[in-house]
């Protein structure tokens, strides 16, 4: 199948940081297992940086390596920094996706948006208990 | 991106490989005669004889009554056209709707379809959790206007063979064409038209180890249908155009290679495909077979495993050399999973997580054996990455 490029294979064969993180900063999942994509992406942050990322997706081989990549792309970045990461700079760092894969598999970056909307949101909530 | 030493094609359902035999039969009518049937020289009259010999091969395999019912067409999705356009525009006169099965191929679907914007109605049967057309339930669809029945002899993504006899009795008493397509079946189980007493009749070359581009519809005498292709009249005036030659005498040979030796080749299918889905399902805790566990075809494995997606169980077949399909919208040009699948009642996720291997002559024990030996890993890696694992999985 040469569908997918190299790079999408390779990660989709050897997926970075998959897995939970049990005492996640911030949890963000997009998708829907009707549709055949669902993932969650977990942080962790200290000092407003990305100190570690974790992904669990169901879907097909395009889901399996945004989700993979998009850890890989936004370790160690600044909070900001990874709000920027878009879903084309996704698709550009592996290499391409096919058309069709474009906007139905290509939800890597959302997720980590909502992973750290997320982290937001308990920040404020943590602030405003202190109040 | 192979990685694997090892080939073993199970998609039968997508293509098949050409019969060495077949292929032999046909190059002379490349090579030397290469003749226009329609010509009275002697190219063409030999290409004349060929081609109505391999007519009476075709109606010899599903037992009409003479060769003159059998019409070659371009393939498959043609034959459907032609069936369905062709009784419902000649005969609309007699009445101007249509029942079908919401379990069909998207070439008697989509032409059913186009029917509706000529002013016919369409009706749909669902089918049972088998994929079994209700009988009774389609009796009491069709209305005094319904004027073709067009039913599936055994869909090819879950293998289940409908009971066609019974389906025929109610259709003609309610005094409709019924038009069957045999497209997966033909070659694979023994049909006869004339005891099961069917109207028009879809079979395809590529589905018995014959060339691509070449089909038949079976027309019994009497029915009249208008024809989709005007031009030179060939075909009985319903299928105009210079003839497949080659192809056509390739789809005769496969077609009596397929009536000599179906039953034992069915026998041995049978017994592969039920050691392979065995050997899929045993190991794998939530893992389903889909379609009828015994009225199903004899290449037919189908199955599901819960929580997880079947393109990326693909692309890990793929990379231990193994082809097959899978019920996901991932793979297909549309983003719906199949149509089949969700009719048959699985959820969106579950018809996702479907994978159909599609068996053939060339396999044997020992493939089945190593594709379903490959799948307890891959599931295993799958489910750990998916967020629908249960925790009792992980």
């Amino acid at each position: 199948m040469k569908v997918y490029s190299d790079k999408v294979m390779e990660h989709f064969k050897n997926p970075r940081n998959v897995g939970e993180i049990p005492d996640a900063d911030g949890v963000g999942t997009v998708g829907n297992p009707v549709c055949g994509d669902l993932m969650t992406i977990y942080i962790k942050v200290k000092d407003s940086r990305l100190q570690d990322i974790k992904f669990k997706t169901f879907g097909c081989g395009s889901a399996i390596a945004t989700s993979s990549m998009i850890t890989e792309l936004a370790k160690g970045k600044t909070l900001e920094e990874a709000m920027k990461i878009t879903r084309a700079n996704v698709a550009d760092s592996l290499g391409g996706l096919p058309p069709i894969k474009m906007h139905c598999s290509n939800l890597a970056a959302d997720a980590l948006h909502a992973a750290i909307e997320d982290y937001h949101k308990r920040q404020k909530a943590k602030e405003e208990a202190k109040k | 991106m192979m990685s694997s030493a090892r080939h073993v094609y199970m998609d039968h359902m997508a293509g098949r490989p050409v019969d060495a035999r077949v292929v032999e039969t046909m190059l002379p009518y490349m090579r030397q005669s290469f003749g226009n049937p329609s010509s009275l020289y002697v190219f063409g009259q030999e290409a004349k004889k060929a081609l109505e010999e391999a007519r009476t091969r075709v109606a010899a395999l599903i037992n009409a009554e003479k060769k003159e019912s059998i019409i070659f067409t371009s393939g498959a999705t043609e034959s459907n056209n032609l069936a369905i356009k062709g009784v419902t525009q000649r005969n609309k006169d007699r009445g101007t709707h249509i029942t079908t099965s919401t379990i069909e191929h998207m070439s008697v679907l989509n032409p059913c379809k186009f029917m509706k914007t000529r002013g016919f109605g369409v009706t749909f049967v669902p089918v049972d959790k088998h994929g079994l057309v209700n009988v009774e339930r389609l009796g009491a669809e069709m209305t005094g206007k319904t004027v073709l029945v067009s039913i599936v002899y055994a869909n090819s993504e879950i293998g289940t063979i409908q009971p066609i006899a019974e389906i025929s009795r109610i259709v003609h008493e309610k005094h409709a064409y019924l038009h069957v397509d045999a497209t997966d079946a033909c070659g694979q189980i023994p049909i006869d038209v004339q005891n099961e007493d069917i109207d028009l009749l879809t079979l395809s070359s590529n589905d018995m180890y014959g060339p691509k581009g070449v089909a038949a519809l079976y027309i019994k005498d009497g029915v009249r249908l208008e024809p989709l292709v005007h031009g030179g009249g060939q075909e009985r005036g319903l299928r105009s155009g210079t003839e497949n030659v080659p192809g056509v005498v390739g789809f005769g040979k496969a077609a009596e290679l397929a009536h000599d030796e179906m039953s034992a080749e069915a026998g041995r299918l049978t017994g592969l495909r039920d050691r392979f889905i065995k050997g899929l399902l045993e190991p794998i805790p939530y893992s389903y077979l889909n379609g009828h566990p015994t009225r199903r075809l004899p290449n037919n494995v189908s199955v599901r495993y819960s929580f997880i997606e079947g393109e990326s169980m693909l692309l890990n077949l793929d990379m231990m050399g193994v082809s097959a399909s899978s019920g996901s919208a991932c793979t297909a040009k549309t983003l719906e999973p199949s149509h089949v699948l969700l009719a048959i009642g699985l959820k969106h996720e579950e018809a996702h997580g479907s994978l159909m291997f599609t068996l053939g002559k060339e396999h044997t024990e020992e493939d089945v054996d190593y594709v379903a030996g490959l799948m307890p890993e891959i599931v295993k890696k799958l489910r750990a990455m998916s967020p629908l694992t249960p925790e009792e999985l992980r």
